[in-house]
């Protein structure tokens, strides 16, 4: 049952190869990390995962079957950068019911307040809006859940709060985790295994 | 230094600064947003200060107020002392890029049409430009051809060391750095944090701006802990350590002991916004020590043990 990455390459247009024949297998209730250098497709890889990107070469399978090429994507990617993963002009609770509705228990576990509801993406801040973007990600059709730096711009505090919450939800539903991170204690902390792409592809 | 960093004076004293925006709502009604309602930090020459906080607790916004570039709706208010004198808005334009620099977040606030070295030898402004870039260029392990490429043919890295070197190439006596690590490489962080540590340790004063506190106590001699616009506690960096409990404020033990290798303890809730402070301690809404005065009086910035703190329980 696990989301691989087989013999994957990939590169923008003729530029450069940013991954080469690249295998990668995450079991369900795995959480593996993703270290590396700047610029060595941390995020490129998480991007061709969540069927963001297509792989040039090789295929991405969830259960040996290709990703879903419409509706909720069982594979879900949660960004840097919130502010570019929310739509400016829909004011925040149309953002989080996207793709379903969740539950007022999840919304508080995220410290999510609810006057920011109605509130439009420019008038919160950018840990706020990740929280938006956390509960987002977590519907029922979630099994894997790729954190691309999720935490990175957030206080101490805060990247606790949001990520007990989420450790909470992938064990109890079993979802398998790709962690990117550059703060090697954090993957120390939450991650089964680690991948260091720099020696992997 | 023959005397204790204790002795020397404070080169920038800020204190009670408050910072509030007029906005429209519609039509003609305004309102008044208050971002930064009581901040106090002073930082002394040879001294680095980490100012750590979550986002919103007004950080960036004491830098921009320090230089004097906040927007026009901006109504600022409070003590801030540099060198002993009033830093008032014509000394502000005076100093900002001569004796107080700032080191911003990004490379895009490198000017993009203008090759690196000569945006460095611009900010030297007496002597040989040219002598002094290619010095601090070597000094970081810029290579000589780095000086004739144009920012977007920086690595993350490189750009790192060039916005640094704008700050070291000038004799700026108070360097600010805004975020200047944001999502890099353990190894560039601690690259950049030591280039800020070296430009101290030469006596000049260096305010660290940061979220990252694990990198702000490598580094720094004292923290300053923002929370909601306020100063909750400044305390020496020894004092974060064991379970957190030398420190003087429950804000900067719950930050202590969020720390993944400190226990990743969260806290629930989420920071007050600035259009709806409550009315008396900013953090009671989520302190653990809360009783009925935390609620109705918002406590002082008052000096314990060595420190200073915002809080009515602390002993």
């Amino acid at each position: 049952m696990p989301l691989e990455a087989i013999n994957v390459s990939f590169r923008y247009k003729s530029g450069p190869w940013i991954l080469r024949d690249l295998n990668l297998s995450i079991l369900p209730g795995e959480i593996v990390g993703l270290t590396g250098p700047s610029g060595c497709g941390k995020t490129t890889l998480a991007r061709l995962l969540a069927a963001f990107e297509r792989p040039e070469a090789g295929r991405i399978t969830l259960d040996g079957q290709p990703l879903p090429a419409s509706g909720y994507c069982p594979v879900q990617l949660i960004s840097q950068h919130p502010e570019q993963a929310v739509n400016p002009r829909w004011q925040m609770l149309d953002t989080l019911r996207e793709g379903y509705i969740p539950d007022e228990s999840l919304l508080l576990a995220l410290g999510i307040n609810n006057e920011w509801l109605k509130r439009w993406p420019n008038e919160l801040s950018a840990g706020e809006l990740q929280r938006f973007c956390v509960a987002r990600a977590l519907g029922p059709g979630t099994r894997y859940l790729l954190a691309d730096e999720m935490t990175t711009m957030l206080d101490a505090v805060t990247q606790a709060q949001i990520w007990q919450a989420v450790l909470r939800v992938a064990a109890e539903r079993r979802l398998g985790m790709l962690v990117t991170s550059h703060d090697e204690k954090l993957i120390q902390r939450i991650c089964h295994r680690m991948i260091d792409l720099a020696n992997a592809s | 230094m023959l005397m204790t960093k204790e002795a020397v004076r404070p080169l920038l004293e800020v204190s009670g600064l408050s910072v509030s925006f007029t906005q429209y709502t519609g039509g003609l009604r305004q309102k008044t947003i208050q971002a930064i309602v009581d901040l106090s930090v002073s930082v002394r020459p040879g001294e680095m200060l980490a100012i750590v906080g979550g986002s919103g607790s007004g950080k960036s916004l004491l830098a921009h107020a320090i230089l004097g570039i906040l927007p026009g709706n901006a109504c600022v208010d409070g003590r801030m002392i540099y060198a002993g004198e009033h830093l008032t808005p014509v000394r502000q334009a005076t100093l900002r890029g001569r004796e107080i620099a700032l080191i911003p977040q990004s490379v895009n606030f490198l000017d993009p049409l203008m090759r690196v070295g000569a945006q460095v030898r611009s900010s030297s402004l007496n002597g040989n430009g040219a002598a002094v870039q290619r010095e601090i260029f070597s000094r970081y392990h810029l290579a000589a051809g780095t000086e004739q490429l144009f920012p977007f043919q920086l690595s993350g890295g490189m750009a790192r060391r060039v916005l640094v070197a704008t700050a070291a190439a000038g004799n700026a006596r108070l360097i600010i750095a805004d975020e200047p690590t944001p999502g890099l490489h353990s190894a560039i962080v601690r690259e950049t944090l030591a280039h800020l540590r070296e430009l101290s340790t030469a006596g000049r004063a260096v305010m660290l701006i940061t979220h990252d506190i694990t990198a702000a106590l490598e580094t720094a001699d004292r923290i300053a802990v923002f929370y909601a616009g306020s100063t909750v506690e400044t305390a020496p960096v020894s004092d974060f350590c064991g379970e957190g409990e030398l420190l003087r404020h429950p804000y900067s033990k719950a930050l202590w002991r969020a720390l993944p290798q400190n226990g990743f303890r969260p806290l629930s809730g989420s920071q007050p916004s600035v259009d709806d402070l409550p009315q008396g301690c900013l953090f009671a809404p989520r302190c653990p020590f809360a009783s009925p005065d935390c609620a109705a009086v918002q406590p002082e910035l008052r000096p314990l043990r060595g420190g200073e703190t915002r809080c009515h329980h602390a002993a």
